[in-house]
């Protein structure tokens, strides 16, 4: 099994860097999940997650099960939530099942955090599609949790603002370049887009979409790729963009962004699924006004999308009742009646495409476009992603250091994707990842 | 500029007469002031938005939404921010008073008794403060674990219970504030250590105790990173960890910003009230101990 052998040497490595200095040997401390596992009382499960409402969702299967019950505890999501989860973890006492977005699910696994629940899950394996699939199992014979929610990217665009300065949904990026530059002409207080330094999730989607591997796995070694010539072509065309003045450089999800959204001088916004929610929070003034489109294309005629976001439920690997939450974790992503709880309450778009099909009210905020799961659904079949590495975050981070000051100096972003590729690669060395040449 | 001058005490206008190199200090303060006034004002100020008007309206514009934030907050979860903010209260009192006791015990005994290793231990209290409390936190979450009590009230009350700044100020505190001949007279009288301790020493040591409880309380009360890696039950989060879950909500749920905005400006309540309840004491300590020394 060369996948046991790689995970071993994964996971040894990354705990001594993890934890220099901190002694092992939580063997003897008790998980204070471990308190009602008798085995004749109900099993008591605790679950960390963001998803909001989970509780009740988790309240449904509680009031069906009797002999498992879940204890949801609301964490705050993204990556601290993953340090801590690998603290809990390295302590020895994590909570039975974790939330775990794709890219920070290699880092659970190299670390022995999450258990390898191939068996339990093989009869789910149908209700999702392999692009999704691929991201729970890193291209591996193992499966290391079950798909929750996906994030396959489209284009957002104001469809009223896009009439008034005449231009049409691009349907390649040089369309969007073109309307880039025209909208900036007529108003130059206008941008069609901007590039953001501060969220590498939505690069990797576009980088995804462009058909970049930035990692892959080759018998016992890592194959490291993040500036291939796919995601050098994506830089360097947002690079242009951004030198030429024509897209803005502003962040996302910052105040000046939801800025822009309201008053109308930022059109379009190349997003995952998940969008709606955050335009009707931030940009409350604008709705009715926005629609969706597929994200341009690299070369005319194709029909590629990425993956921005989305994530799983894991199993730790130190949960005293492995079988029980593998239970509730299929349970909760692929039953039709948790699938409607978790579209309802927790405004997530399920993995499951059994899920994505029971959407058809278009979302409040997209009125006008009442076809808007209809088109998601046929743009996320065409979203592929790519196997993540074991060091995620540090590549984000370099993404974050190398493209603030690209866009500040707005030099040359081909040079920032080398620097994420040379961060990531000493870093993989330094933790004692075998690495491909 | 000029209004400040106008109103102050007779003395301080002289002080001010002595050119115009006599307002920097003032022109320093003032600038120091509106640097720490100026994002208090916008919580009050962003408070009253309501969601539409947060980001479109003028910044200091006040809104309409003040209400509506309230309920929302109030509504939101069931009311877990009530359940927060009790959470907070025992964490920063309790922790505030159990470090204030053992402070001034350990104060008091460095000060006033001579033993063998008293300045060792000292030496290791001062070496204490140069740590700062971040870097401590997963170490100590690591060893809670081990003693199975990460989770746990006590893993967030017992780590602030021993701070070696509070310990040094005892002190000097004490030392300032006792004459070793007081307690003396008091031997002679036939009092014993611990009636000397409580009858003769804490009275003069409390204006000290005051301001060791406020900075206590005011650390604990702000503290994130302590709570937010001991606690995983979200039913026991202060509310500073408590609110950072309504900011980093996920990608498919947006930042609740208004009720983020609105959960702070009430945090601040309740330390407001604190600080003017305590001010009296504090002024004491601050001219009793500029006297002293």
């Amino acid at each position: 099994m060369r996948t046991n052998r790689l995970a071993v040497v994964a996971a040894a490595a990354l705990a001594a860097a993890l934890a220099a200095g901190c002694s092992g040997g939580s063997g003897e401390s008790a998980a204070p999940t471990a308190s009602g596992g008798a085995a004749a009382g109900p099993v008591t499960l605790t679950y960390w997650t963001w998803v909001p409402n989970m509780d009740k969702i988790a309240a449904a299967w509680n009031r069906s099960h009797p002999d498992i019950q879940v204890t949801v505890s609301k964490q705050a999501g993204g990556d601290d939530a993953a340090a801590k989860f690998l603290t809990a973890a390295k302590a020895g006492n994590p909570p039975d099942l974790v939330q775990a977005e794709y890219q920070m699910l290699p880092s659970f696994v190299a670390a022995d955090a999450v258990a390898d629940i191939k068996a339990e899950t093989a009869q789910v394996k149908g209700e999702f599609g392999d692009g999704v699939w691929g991201l729970v199992t890193l291209g591996t014979d193992a499966v290391y949790a079950v798909p929750q929610d996906s994030g396959p990217m489209m284009l957002y665009y104001r469809r009223d603002l896009f009439e008034k300065y005449g231009i049409e949904v691009p349907k390649t990026w040089d369309e969007y370049a073109q309307a880039a530059r025209t909208v900036h002409r007529k108003d130059p207080k206008v941008f069609l887009g901007t590039f953001s330094s501060k969220d590498p999730g939505w690069f990797a989607g576009l980088a995804q979409q462009a058909g970049a591997q930035w990692w892959s796995i080759d018998g016992d070694a890592w194959k490291v790729a993040v500036d291939d010539d796919a995601t050098t072509k994506v830089a360097n065309y947002w690079g242009g963009l951004v030198k030429e003045g024509v897209i803005d450089g502003m962040p996302y999800f910052t105040p000046e962004w939801n800025k822009a959204l309201n008053d109308g001088t930022l059109l379009t916004w190349p997003s995952a699924v998940w969008g709606p929610g955050v335009l009707s929070s931030n940009a409350p003034k604008a709705k009715g006004k926005w629609a969706v489109a597929p994200l341009p294309q690299w070369n005319a005629g194709e029909n590629h999308s990425g993956f921005w976001g989305g994530s799983s439920t894991a199993v730790a690997a130190k949960s005293p009742h492995k079988a029980a939450a593998v239970k509730f974790a299929t349970w909760l992503n692929t039953d039709p009646q948790a699938l409607d709880l978790l579209i309802k309450e927790g405004s997530v778009y399920p993995a499951s495409t059994k899920g994505a099909a029971l959407l058809t009210e278009a979302p409040e905020y997209f009125s006008g476009q009442p076809d808007f799961w209809r088109q998601a659904a046929a743009i996320g079949a065409t979203a592929r992603g790519f196997t993540f590495g074991p060091d995620v975050n540090v590549t984000y981070n370099a993404y974050k250091d190398a493209f603030d000051k690209a866009v500040a100096a707005r030099s040359d972003f081909a040079a920032a994707v080398r620097t994420m590729q040379d961060t990531t690669v000493a870093d993989m060395q330094k933790s004692g990842f075998t690495l491909a040449k | 500029m000029a209004a400040t001058t106008l109103t102050r005490p007779a003395s301080h206008v002289r002080a001010g007469a002595r050119g115009p190199l006599g307002l920097v200090p003032t022109g320093v303060l003032v600038l120091g002031a509106v640097y720490t006034l100026f994002p208090v004002s916008w919580v009050l100020v962003a408070a009253t938005k309501s969601k539409a008007e947060l980001f479109s309206t003028p910044t200091f514009a006040p809104g309409t939404g003040l209400l509506s934030n309230l309920s929302d907050l109030f509504a939101y979860r069931d009311g877990v921010f009530w359940l927060w903010l009790l959470n907070t209260a025992l964490y920063a009192g309790g922790g505030a008073v159990l470090s204030t006791a053992v402070s001034c015990v350990s104060g008091y005994a460095l000060a006033t008794y001579r033993f063998p290793g008293r300045n060792l231990i000292f030496n290791l209290l001062i070496g204490g403060i140069l740590v700062p409390a971040v870097v401590l936190a997963i170490p100590q979450y690591l060893l809670f674990s081990k003693a199975g009590l990460a989770g746990t009230y006590w893993s967030v009350l017992l780590p602030n219970v021993l701070h070696p700044y509070s310990i040094y100020l005892a002190r000097i505190y004490a030392q300032a504030a006792i004459p070793g001949s007081l307690l003396e007279a008091g031997r002679l009288d036939g009092a014993g250590e611990l009636r000397l301790f409580r009858r003769v020493a804490l009275p003069m040591l409390t204006p000290g105790l005051v301001t060791i409880f406020l900075f206590q309380f005011v650390a604990i009360w702000n503290n994130f990173l302590l709570p937010f890696i001991m606690l995983g039950d979200d039913h026991r989060f202060p509310l500073t960890v408590g609110l950072y879950t309504l900011l980093a909500a996920g990608a498919n749920q947006p930042s609740l910003y208004n009720l983020i905005i609105t959960g702070t400006m009430l945090s601040l309540i309740p330390l407001i009230a604190l600080f003017l309840t305590m001010q009296r004491y504090w002024r004491t300590d601050l001219s009793s101990g500029s006297v002293k020394s």
